[in-house]
C-alpha cells in the first residue's frame, strides 16, 4: 500500500492549481465557491463564460480519448483536476452533464455523425446539456419509462411525446438526451431507445419545480411532438437501456475527491461558527463534530481505496458500492449539525422573501442527496443483492 | 496512488486465512477460552516457529521478517475474524511496538530475539479505574543509586498472567501528567512481581492484574530516559490501536457474513428472511460499515508504517488512529449487535457464535479508547487547537 501521488501526477496538480490560480479571478471572482447542487440556478451566464475560459485552457473534457479533444488524463490525473478545482473555488460546472454523461455515451455507443456533430461543442464549452431520465411513474423504477417515441410518416424524424422530470439546468441547455419507448407495446427495459434533442423546438416545454428553498434547479420537461431527427437516436432502437446503463458506468470516482473538497469547505465552516459562538464547548455537538470529521476522513480514504482499483474484471467494489449510501448520509447528518451548532440563530434567515444562508441551504437540500441518483432505499438494495448476494426484489 | 494490497501482502493476508480457519474453529476457541491460561500453548508455538507471525515487523536484524504495519494489520484483521484466543495483541501490538518505539538497541537485540523465538509479551501502564491517557500510570519509580525501585497495581493488562515479557509504564512519585514517566522492560518472574487472572465479559481476551513491591531494576531495564517516556508511550498506545482497529474489522465483517448466511437459511412465513427488505436494509448498512471501517484502519496502518520508520507522514498517527479507533469500535459494535437481531431467538443463546463476536466487540471498544474517547481527542485538535 502506498498513499502518495507520483512525482508527474504532482507536477500535474502543480499545473492545474498555476492556471486556476491565473484565471479564476477578475471578471469570475463573483462565482468563486458558486453553482453546484442547491445552488444551480446562480450566475448561471457568468459561469457559461467561465466554461468557454476553461476550454481555451484545455481544461474541459480532460478524461476524454486525445482524439475527441481531450487530454486523455488518467484517473489521477482527473482526480487531481477535480480536487484542486474545488480548492480553488471553481464553481459549479455547467457543462458536467455533457461532459461526463453525454460525451462518453457517444465516444462508447454513437455515431461517427453523432461523435462529429456533438463532442466539439461540448469540448468548448458551448453546447450545454441536461438529462431526460425520470418520469413521474418513473423514479427508483427508472425502466417504467412512459415517454413515447415514434418515426414520422416521411422516416425521417423521431416523434416524441411524453414528460421528464427533476430535469436540472433544462432551462439553460440546448440540448437533452432523452430515453424513451420505441416499442409502444413493450414494457421495463425493453423497446427503449436513446435520443438527442434539442430544447429549443416547439414541442418541448420546460416548467420550474421550485424547491424546498424557495429556488429551481430542477424542471419538468413536456415534450409534445419533439422532434428529433431519425439518425438522433443513439444505438439501435430498444438499445435504449442498454445505453442508458452504460452511462452509468462512466462514473469512475474521479469526482469524489473534488466533492469532498465542497464538503470539507462546508465543515470547516461549521467548525469556525462552533469556535466563535461557543457550540465548540458543548460536549455533545463535540462529540457530533468529531463524528463528521472522522466520517469525512473516511471518505476520502475510501475514495483513495475506490480509485487504487480492485478486481481486474472491472465489476464494481464493495467500497464503490457503498459510495452514494455514506456520503449521502454523511451530508445530510453535516446540514443537522450546522443547524444545531447554530443554535437559535439557526432560524433567522438572510432575507425577505425566502433568502438562506449557505448552512441553511444546506440543511434543506441536502434532504435531496439522499434520494436523487438511487435513494438510499435503492442503494441498500443494490448493496444487499450484488454485494451480499441476497435475494433480488420481485419485479413487475 | 496504490491503496490496496501488494500481491505480497494478499498472500499473507489469504494464508493467515486459510492457517486461521483450521486451527481457530469455533471448536477450538471455545475449549481454550474456558481456560485460565486462554490459549494453546502448542498453537502458539506453531504460530512462532513455523508461520513467523510474531516476527512479522520485527527488523531483520533482531531476528524478525521485516514486514511492516500493513502486513500486521492484514493479520489482526484475520484473528478478529476467528476470535483467536492467543496472546497476540499482547506480545505484537502492544510488547513488540513498546521494544521498537522505546527500547535500546541491548532491549531489542535480547527481548525481540526472544519474541521472535515464540516469548510472550504484554504492557503495564493503566491504574485501576483510569482511562487510557497519561494520567493512567499511578504505578511509581524510584531512583536508588543506578537502580530503580517500582511499586503499584496495574489492571486490564492484556494477557498479563501468561506474559514473560513485561513493559510497564510508572511516574516519579510526586509527577503529575506527562510529566515523569518512565518505562522498563523486565522478566515477568523478576522478584516483587505479583499477578492474577481477572475473569472477563468476553473469555476470548484474557486481562489480569499486575502488582509491583519494592521491585528492583537495574539501568539496563529502563527504556530511553527516565521521566521523558510519555511521547514514547503515547506512540506506542497508538500504534496498538490501530492493531486493535484492524481486529475490529474481522470481526465487523465475520458479524456481517454470518449473519447473511444465517438469514438465507432461515424460512419464515414460506420464503428465506433474506429476501425481507427489513433484514436486507440492515444487512446492507452493516457492509457499508464494516467497508467504511475497513478503509480507516488500513489508512491508520500505513500511517503507522510511516511513523515506525520515522517519515513525514508519520506525523498524523495519534489522528489516524483515533478515527481508525472511534469508527472501528461503533462499526464492530453495531454489526454484532444486528447480527445478534438478524439471527433473532438464537442469536441469545450460548451455542450461536454471534454473542461471541458481540462480546469482543465490546472489550475491543474499551480496549485503548472508546469511540466517545477517541473523538474527544480528535475534538480537541480540531476545536482547542491541540497538538495531537
Amino acid at each position: 500500500m502506498k498513499l502518495s501521488f507520483s512525482p508527474e501526477d504532482e507536477q500535474f496538480r502543480e499545473e492545474v492549481a498555476a492556471w486556476l490560480a491565473a484565471n479564476l479571478g477578475g471578471e469570475f471572482e463573483v462565482i468563486r465557491g458558486r453553482g453546484g447542487p442547491g445552488d444551480e440556478h446562480s450566475f448561471v451566464e457568468e459561469r457559461k463564460a467561465w466554461e468557454r475560459k476553461l476550454a481555451e485552457g484545455g481544461w474541459t473534457c480532460i478524461g476524454w480519448p486525445k482524439q475527441y479533444g481531450g487530454r486523455g488524463a488518467s484517473i489521477e490525473q482527473q482526480v487531481i483536476f477535480n480536487e484542486e478545482y474545488a480548492r480553488a473555488g471553481g464553481p459549479g460546472r455547467m457543462g458536467h452533464i455533457g461532459e461526463t454523461l453525454t460525451g462518453p455515451t457517444l465516444i462508447a455507443f454513437g455515431s461517427e455523425a453523432q461523435k462529429e456533430r456533438y463532442l466539439p461543442g461540448i469540448r468548448a464549452g458551448r453546447e450545454f446539456w441536461c438529462q431526460g431520465y425520470s418520469e413521474p411513474s418513473a423514479g427508483s423504477d427508472l425502466a417504467n419509462v412512459k415517454t413515447k417515441a415514434r418515426l414520422d410518416e416521411s422516416g425521417n424524424q423521431w416523434l416524441i411525446n411524453g414528460q421528464k422530470v427533476w430535469t436540472s439546468l433544462a432551462h439553460e441547455s440546448q440540448y437533452v438526451f432523452v430515453i424513451a419507448r420505441t416499442d409502444p407495446d413493450s414494457v421495463a427495459h425493453r423497446g427503449l431507445g436513446f435520443f438527442l434533442l434539442a430544447m429549443d423546438q416547439p414541442g418541448v416545454t420546460v416548467r420550474p419545480i421550485e424547491q424546498l428553498t424557495g429556488t429551481s434547479e430542477f424542471n419538468e420537461v413536456f415534450f409534445d411532438d419533439a422532434v428529433c431527427a431519425a439518425d438522433d437516436i443513439v444505438g439501435a432502437p430498444g438499445d435504449g437501456w442498454k445505453v442508458a446503463m452504460g452511462l452509468l458506468g462512466f462514473e469512475r470516482g474521479v469526482s469524489t475527491l473534488g466533492q469532498q473538497m465542497l464538503f470539507q469547505n462546508e465543515f470547516d465552516e461549521v467548525v469556525k461558527i462552533a469556535k466563535a459562538n461557543g457550540a465548540a464547548r458543548d460536549p455533545a455537538l463535540r462529540q457530533r463534530i468529531a463524528e463528521a470529521h472522522v466520517g469525512l476522513r473516511i471518505m476520502r480514504f475510501n475514495s483513495m481505496r475506490m480509485l487504487s482499483g480492485g478486481g481486474d474484471d472491472g465489476s464494481l467494489q464493495k467500497e464503490a458500492m457503498i459510495y452514494k449510501l455514506y456520503w449521502s448520509s454523511w451530508h445530510r447528518n453535516l446540514g443537522k449539525l450546522a443547524m444545531d451548532v447554530l443554535g437559535a440563530e439557526s432560524e433567522i434567515i438572510a432575507g425577505a422573501p425566502y433568502e438562506l444562508n449557505r448552512l441553511q441551504s444546506l440543511y434543506l437540500f441536502t434532504r435531496a442527496d439522499t434520494i436523487y441518483g438511487g435513494t438510499n432505499q435503492i442503494q441498500r438494495n443494490i448493496i444487499a443483492e450484488r454485494a451480499l448476494g441476497m435475494p433480488r426484489e420481485p419485479r413487475g | 496512488m496504490e491503496f490496496r494490497f501488494t500481491e505480497e501482502q494478499q498472500m499473507i493476508r489469504d494464508t493467515a486465512e486459510a492457517f486461521l480457519a483450521e486451527v481457530s474453529t469455533a471448536a477450538a476457541v471455545r475449549e481454550v477460552m474456558a481456560t485460565e491460561r486462554g490459549y494453546d500453548a502448542a498453537l502458539w508455538q506453531q504460530i512462532s516457529e513455523e508461520m513467523m507471525w510474531p516476527a512479522l515487523h520485527i527488523p531483520e536484524a533482531y531476528g524478525g521478517l521485516g514486514l511492516g504495519f500493513v502486513e500486521l494489520a492484514a493479520m489482526q484483521e484475520q484473528m478478529g475474524r476467528v476470535l483467536l484466543c492467543a496472546p497476540f495483541l499482547a506480545t505484537v501490538g502492544l510488547g513488540v511496538n513498546a521494544l521498537l518505539v522505546a527500547g535500546t538497541e541491548t532491549q531489542k537485540q535480547q527481548y525481540l530475539a526472544a519474541i521472535a523465538a515464540g516469548s510472550t509479551a504484554t504492557l503495564a501502564f493503566m491504574a485501576p479505574g483510569s482511562r487510557p491517557e497519561a494520567h493512567a500510570v499511578q504505578a511509581t519509580w524510584a531512583a536508588d543509586g543506578d537502580d530503580f525501585v517500582l511499586n503499584g497495581e496495574y489492571r486490564y493488562v492484556l494477557d498479563g498472567h501468561t506474559a514473560e515479557i513485561f513493559v510497564v509504564a510508572a511516574r516519579e512519585a510526586g509527577s503529575e501528567g506527562r510529566e515523569g514517566i518512565s518505562l522498563f522492560v523486565l522478566p515477568a518472574d523478576t522478584a516483587g512481581v505479583s499477578r492474577e487472572w481477572l475473569p472477563t465479559m468476553d473469555q476470548t481476551r484474557k486481562q489480569a492484574s499486575i502488582t509491583l513491591q519494592d521491585v528492583k531494576l537495574g539501568a539496563d531495564a529502563l527504556m530511553g530516559e527516565a521521566g521523558a517516556a510519555w511521547p514514547a508511550l503515547a506512540k506506542i498506545l497508538d500504534l496498538a490501536t490501530v492493531a486493535v482497529a484492524a481486529e475490529q474489522v474481522g470481526v465487523a465483517q465475520q458479524a456481517l457474513d454470518s449473519s447473511v448466511a444465517y438469514t438465507m437459511e432461515r424460512v419464515q412465513f414460506g420464503r428465506t428472511i433474506a429476501s425481507y427488505q427489513a433484514i436486507k436494509h440492515k444487512a446492507a448498512d452493516m457492509m457499508l460499515k464494516v467497508e467504511a471501517a475497513r478503509s480507516a484502519a488500513y489508512y491508520a496502518a500505513c500511517i503507522a508504517d510511516e511513523a515506525l520508520a520515522g517519515n513525514p507522514l508519520g506525523a498524523g498517527l495519534a489522528e489516524a488512529a483515533s478515527i481508525a479507533k472511534a469508527y472501528c469500535s461503533d462499526a464492530a459494535f453495531f454489526n454484532a449487535g444486528c447480527g445478534i437481531q438478524l439471527h433473532g431467538g438464537v442469536g441469545i443463546t450460548a451455542e450461536y457464535d454471534i454473542q461471541l463476536y458481540f462480546k469482543r466487540a465490546k472489550s475491543t471498544e474499551t480496549l485503548l479508547g472508546d469511540a466517545a474517547w477517541h473523538r474527544e481527542r480528535l475534538a480537541r485538535q480540531l476545536l482547542d487547537g491541540e497538538a495531537a
